[in-house]
């Protein structure tokens, strides 16, 4: 089972999150934000950092690069794609997850270790946790405060297409303590909190990431 | 030639971290009397030709799929000499 990596200029968790898919049970595979094709890969991760130097609006140059065209193409077709940070913000412009993710009202680039609750556990990526689990996993971001109009937020709860929601105080403004949403079909989830960072005990505040990627090798299988 | 301003502003309904901080700063500096602040961005686009209605609703469509994203922003499209 292969996952590929998404590289764009400026990514700066692409080697962590190539680490986590390994520790996850699945091959990674490096794909250039110049390529045209995802060279066979089963599934996707946009990783975090600042593609194209967050220029313009965070993702909005990445959403162009000819591999986002693959990728969108392929995620409507029902491929598992997972963004990270920078990645969920490229989903967003890529229109293929709502809302948008705008600079935290703290106006400070938070780190921290954070707790978030998994509330849909049916998605590619999030079967491997209780519905209602909470996770203790690295936030880091200076725009991850996720805003849509009150109809799509509606839509989104109603759905149940809230994947993770803040636990405790909301650490950078984002409506309804969202923390990450997924697509109607379940195979493309957007997360601000970084799970790749959270795969093994040596680093990080532990192993609770890892079920992310766990999750998506027991969808392929 | 002609040159053609796209202003992109955040919707009124959105919060304006870097607006406020801007705001925040004026009264230190003395400048009181600001009840509100909001940061946008210009674009100036040098256009090949003149600015027919074909090469403006181009800049539009410019506008909406690259230099604003309509979830958080509006725009406005104007021609200057």
């Amino acid at each position: 089972m292969k996952i590929g990596v998404v590289t764009f200029p400026g990514s700066l968790d692409d080697g962590d999150a190539q680490r986590a898919v390994r520790v996850g049970g699945a091959e990674p595979v490096a794909l250039w934000h110049g390529d045209h094709d995802l060279k066979g890969v089963d599934a996707v991760v946009l990783p975090g950092g600042f593609s194209y130097g967050d220029y313009l609006r965070c993702g909005a140059i990445a959403r162009f690069a000819p591999v986002m065209t693959e990728v969108v193409t392929a995620a409507r077709g029902g491929l598992p794609v997972l963004g990270i940070c920078n990645g969920f913000q490229i989903l967003c412009e890529s229109h293929l997850l709502p809302g948008a993710l705008i600079r935290n009202d703290t106006r400070k680039f938070g780190c921290l270790d954070q707790r978030i609750a998994i509330e849909n556990n049916a998605t590619a990526w999030t079967s491997s946790y209780a519905a209602g689990q909470e996770l203790t996993i690295v936030l880091k971001n200076g725009e991850g405060s996720f805003v849509a109009d009150q109809h799509t937020l509606d839509v989104l709860e109603g759905e149940g297409r809230v994947v993770a929601r803040y636990v405790g105080d909301n650490p950078n403004g984002s409506q309804r303590a969202i923390a990450g949403i997924t697509n109607e079909a379940g195979n493309v989830v957007g997360l601000m909190p970084h799970p790749e960072h959270a795969v093994e005990e040596l680093c990080g505040p532990g192993t609770d990431g890892l079920g992310f990627f766990t999750s998506v090798v027991a969808a392929l299988v | 030639m002609a040159r053609v301003v796209v202003d992109v502003m955040p919707k009124p309904e959105i919060l304006d971290p870097q607006g406020k901080a801007v705001q925040g700063a004026l009264p230190r500096l003395g400048f009181t009397g600001v009840s509100d602040v909001r940061q946008g961005k210009r674009f100036e686009i040098e256009l090949v030709g003149e600015a027919t209605a074909e090469r403006l609703a181009e800049v539009r469509q410019m506008a909406e799929t690259l230099l604003s994203n309509p979830v958080i922003e509006d725009y406005s499209v104007r021609v200057v000499q």
